[in-house]
């Protein structure tokens, strides 16, 4: 069964860790499709959270086309969002943290990193959709 | 939650003695089916009004409803509705954990005694156990078991987790989302609980009410509130302290801070940055507002 965790310091709000914990896991092959996620209550007692936020999450997954709840049997993950191999995954991994070395190497403060790839990845998707 | 407000109080209002209002003007609706969380300073006016939304303190002026009608708690069908636990969840101390749920049910038209028992026997707490010789979270645990087995539409706990360490306060808040997330649809539970502990509250509570010198100063869904606020941070400006929507502001040499509410002052220079806020930070601006402002700029 999958296991939600709640980082309380991340300043994002509990439905959203738990919506994105949900898109991750499905992104990585975690979560399959046809896998059943603990039901509200299971993951309200489990993580001592309001029971509605819970249920927040599940709409917004929902919402998302990440899940779907199936009449009284529990809340089932529906899409397998393109599922990376494994060895790609890896292989990109490492040349991304090359080049975050080099980044660092080249003196940038990580909130530099975070605007430079924002920056990037908004010109791609831009450039791209064009 | 949704539909009806489960409670409504307006303008309602508590003095003591000839003077000291400890409450004034409270208008509030508390949504169905959710945690509330109550904050405030000492002598905000939290125990007060959790004591008038449960008909043991009469209002000064103003009045209370539940589902729409005036509090009967001089009545049976009023009082099974509603479930209180006292600051320091005081049990009678002789008595053994069995005695205390058959006092529960003796006195409770519908106690749930099997549900209750399972409760406990589920955290480890045997029946022959005399109340006195049990941890201050187990004795917490068996007033929320006794209060929760009441089936009530309406708890209410006024400081419930104060006086328990950490994990005596996750095991109690775990009993209690758990009572939530199992109240059926058209039976559901509604939670009043108040508390300094605002880190717990950000999990537990999905409603919050903030009462400052007897006031509501804040009120709502907490991701709305949330919403609501940003947090800027930009060159150094004084002028905009006593600006619309500034609800708290700090300076550096060259920066100020500033929580504001919006619609406000979004974006007064490119050079401002706006950050989310967080409950803590938001709480406690609000709290700090009246003493912060004579002093700053």
């Amino acid at each position: 069964m999958f296991v939600f965790r709640l980082d309380p310091s991340s300043g994002v709000p509990t439905y959203l860790q738990l919506v994105d914990q949900v898109r991750r896991a499905t992104l990585l092959g975690y979560l399959r499709e046809g896998d059943r996620l603990p039901t509200v209550r299971e993951v309200a007692a489990a993580l001592v959270v309001n029971p509605n936020t819970v249920a927040k999450a599940y709409r917004e997954l929902d919402h998302a086309g990440l899940a779907s709840a199936r009449g009284g049997q529990g809340t089932f993950v529906t899409g397998s969002i393109g599922e990376v191999p494994t060895a790609t995954y890896a292989q990109l991994s490492r040349r991304l943290r090359e080049w975050l070395r080099a980044a660092r190497d080249a003196g940038l403060a990580p909130e530099q990193v975070h605007a430079l790839v924002t920056a990037t990845l908004d010109d791609e998707l831009r450039t791209g959709a064009a | 939650m949704s539909g009806e407000p489960i409670l409504c109080c307006s303008g309602l209002g508590k003095r003591y003695g000839r003077r000291t209002w400890a409450l004034r003007d409270c208008d509030l609706e508390l949504p169905r089916g959710g945690i509330v969380g109550l904050v405030g300073a000492n002598g905000a006016g939290k125990s007060t009004l959790l004591h008038l939304a449960i008909g043991l303190l009469r209002p000064t002026e103003g009045s209370v409803r539940m589902f729409g009608e005036p509090l009967r708690v001089d009545q049976a069908d009023g009082l099974a509705r509603i479930g209180f636990v006292a600051q320091d969840h005081p049990l009678y101390r002789r008595f053994t954990v069995a005695d205390l749920l058959h006092f529960g049910r003796s006195t409770n038209r519908r106690f749930d005694l099997a549900g209750a028992r399972d409760r406990l026997d589920g955290i480890g707490i045997t029946l022959e156990r005399r109340a006195s010789t049990l941890s201050g979270g187990q004795q917490a645990q068996i007033a929320l078991t006794l209060a929760l087995a009441k089936r009530p539409r309406l708890l209410v706990l006024d400081e419930p987790v104060a006086s328990l360490d950490p994990l005596a306060r996750r095991d109690f808040l775990r009993t209690l989302v758990d009572a939530v997330a199992g109240s059926v649809a058209g039976d559901d539970l509604t939670v009043v609980l108040s508390s300094h502990v605002v880190a717990e509250l950000e999990r537990v509570c999905d409603h919050l009410v903030l009462l400052d010198e007897g006031r509501v100063r804040l009120a709502g869904a907490i991701d709305d509130l949330l919403a609501e606020h940003r947090v800027l941070v930009g060159p150094r400006a004084d002028d905009l302290d006593t600006m619309d929507g500034v609800i708290a502001a700090s300076h550096g040499q060259r920066h100020s801070n500033m929580l504001v509410r919006l619609p406000g002052p979004t974006s007064p220079h490119p050079r401002w940055e706006s950050h989310p806020v967080g409950l803590e930070e938001l709480v406690l601006a609000y709290l700090g507002e009246g003493r912060n402002r004579p002093c700053s700029g």
